[in-house]
């Protein structure tokens, strides 16, 4: 294999990289909040508001039932508008973060549902405000789950940004559609799926031992 | 001025748009170092009962006064204040189980903006007085049940509480360790001088520990008054299906007919007495003993005996007569079934 492929394919693994760390990060600056926003307003929630509920809920559902591919065309104008440009890595991390939020969101929600109800009644019989119980109760008895979905969340967006290499999103996904797909470069194509493995893999263990190791409840 | 007050407090819950009453006008006064027990069966209302008492249920109607504060008519603010200086402790423990056993107890100060320092050293105080020092590094998920009701004794006393509520604190407990864990609340109450409201559906707990009880059956109280007396002379059937254990309801002696039962309690000093052999030996009548048990109530040993009289309703007026004479407490026994 000549020098210009490994140096095409290192590139692609810093641009897959970036596009998924990128997506996931600006992913959850939104949908972090969000999820917590759809936890607190809802049924069992600290403070129930079913209108602001059942509007998020809407959203992130009509976002959630668009197919990736799709909505990663729905979304150009968007990103030229955002981005200046639509293809390249950039441009695909915009539909990726719109695609990552409401998912996101909605697994923040079922790990914060998921902390015992009677801890927070504790704690709001200490006094703690709503604002306390979500940073100081909820946020750190669901730790070990928030970060589990984190990195479920980081192996779907490392999946979606290969798939955008279909519409020239850059990274190993574009390599491997335009010389696995267009050229007929199997071998080119097989490299780049074994690399997309390991780095899932990576991703996947380090995600599951962080989570285990910062994991109270059992030993 | 009375540590708690509950006036005409009626609690509804909307269950799927039926409206469901939970509690309906019931009135209590709680004094300052009672320990106060609020017993009933299951789904009684004693629950919400004491979430009323720190407004975590709000109450559909009626008010509740601490120390003289109606916490109807605080803000959001200042009623998680008032929060702050009422202690709660949990039939599920309700630990921070992402945290150790000095943080749980750190924790309430960590919410009023206690320096960490201070609060660190108010912890070990307090894991002192709960015997746990050994375990402040440990997590929760390494305790025992007992263990971690101390921790959460230990956490609710954390902000210097004037009143302790107990939700069912020992229902998940083993009856050695519900022991020791009310010994340690009785210690509690006598070294600290904190009132304690103890929820509860076993009359163990309250005729080991309490002075006064609240029986409360179907959202209603139906009996309120000194543990002593209610167990010698208990006069709703509330109270005593939960003395009994079952079904049963012991009535005030009328005319007995055949085959009929009495309860007898003893009190002090007839318990040192043999009343019951002396009674057979003067009337010269069998009698069949179909219970006899001693209890510890608020201290005092107290004897509790069900007997079988024989049919000549003579004998049975004679029988009655001298275990009255000997100071005790009789009431016929009927079982409903």
């Amino acid at each position: 294999m000549n020098e210009n492929v490994i140096a095409m394919l290192i590139s692609g693994i810093g641009e897959t990289l970036y596009m998924t760390l990128g997506s996931v990060i600006i992913g959850y600056i939104i949908g972090l909040p969000l999820g917590i926003l759809l936890y607190v307003s809802g049924k069992n929630g600290l403070r129930p508001c079913m209108p602001l509920y059942r509007a998020l809920d809407f959203i992130c559902n009509i976002i959630r039932s668009i197919p990736f591919l799709i909505l990663l065309i729905l979304l150009i104008p968007f990103t030229r508008l955002l981005v200046g440009q639509s293809y390249g890595s950039t441009a695909t991390i915009v539909p990726l973060v719109v695609c990552a939020a409401p998912y996101i969101a909605r697994v923040v929600e079922a790990s914060l549902t998921d902390v015992d109800a009677g801890v927070i009644e504790a704690a709001k019989a200490m006094g703690a405000s709503n604002m306390q119980i979500i940073c100081k109760v909820l946020l750190v008895e669901a730790k070990t789950s928030l970060i589990t979905g984190f990195t479920i969340t980081t192996g779907l967006l490392l999946g979606y940004s290969a798939m955008s290499g279909t519409v020239g999103g850059g990274g190993l996904g574009d390599i491997a559609v335009r010389y696995g797909y267009y050229r007929w470069q199997t071998d080119i194509m097989v490299i780049t799926v074994i690399l997309l493995i390991i780095i899932f893999q990576i991703i996947q263990t380090a995600g599951m031992k962080i989570s285990k190791k910062l994991d109270h409840r059992k030993r | 001025m009375a540590a708690v007050e509950i006036k005409n407090l009626t609690k509804n819950f909307d269950i799927e748009g039926h409206a469901v009453t939970a509690l309906s006008n019931v009135s209590l006064t709680i004094e300052k170092g009672d320990i106060f027990g609020v017993i009933g069966m299951s789904g009684a209302g004693k629950s919400t009962l004491v979430r009323s008492i720190n407004f975590l249920e709000k109450p559909t109607d009626g008010s509740v006064y601490i120390e003289g504060v109606d916490l109807g008519t605080l803000s959001e603010r200042e009623l998680r204040r008032m929060r702050s200086r009422i202690g709660m402790i949990f039939q599920n423990f309700n630990l921070l189980e992402q945290k150790n056993v000095i943080d749980n107890v750190c924790f309430p100060l960590e919410i009023n903006g206690t320096k960490r320092k201070e609060a660190k050293k108010r912890a070990l105080e307090l894991l002192g007085l709960v015997k746990l020092e050994d375990k402040a590094k440990a997590y929760p998920s390494q305790l025992s049940g007992g263990q971690k009701q101390r921790v959460a004794i230990a956490r609710a006393l954390a902000t210097d509480p004037q009143l302790l509520l107990c939700d069912e604190a020992t229902s998940a407990l083993d009856p050695q360790t519900t022991g020791s864990i009310l010994e340690l609340i009785r210690e509690i109450n006598e070294k600290l001088g904190i009132t304690v409201v103890i929820i509860t559906h076993q009359m163990s707990v309250v005729t080991d520990i309490c002075k006064k009880v609240a029986i409360i059956d179907n959202g209603r109280l139906v009996e309120e008054g000194l543990v002593e007396e209610i167990f010698s002379a208990p006069k709703s059937d509330a109270a005593r299906e939960l003395l009994s254990g079952k079904k049963v309801s012991y009535k005030p002696l009328e005319k007995l007919e055949e085959g009929r039962r009495i309860r007898i309690v003893f009190r002090e000093n007839s318990a040192y007495e043999p009343v019951i052999a002396n009674l057979i030996l003067k009337l010269q009548i069998p009698i069949n003993i179909l219970k006899a048990e001693t209890q510890n109530v608020g201290g005092k040993a107290v004897g509790e005996m069900i007997l079988g009289l024989p049919d000549n309703s003579n004998q049975q007026e004679d029988i009655i007569l001298e275990l009255k004479n000997a100071g005790l407490t009789v009431t016929e026994v009927h079982e409903n079934e």
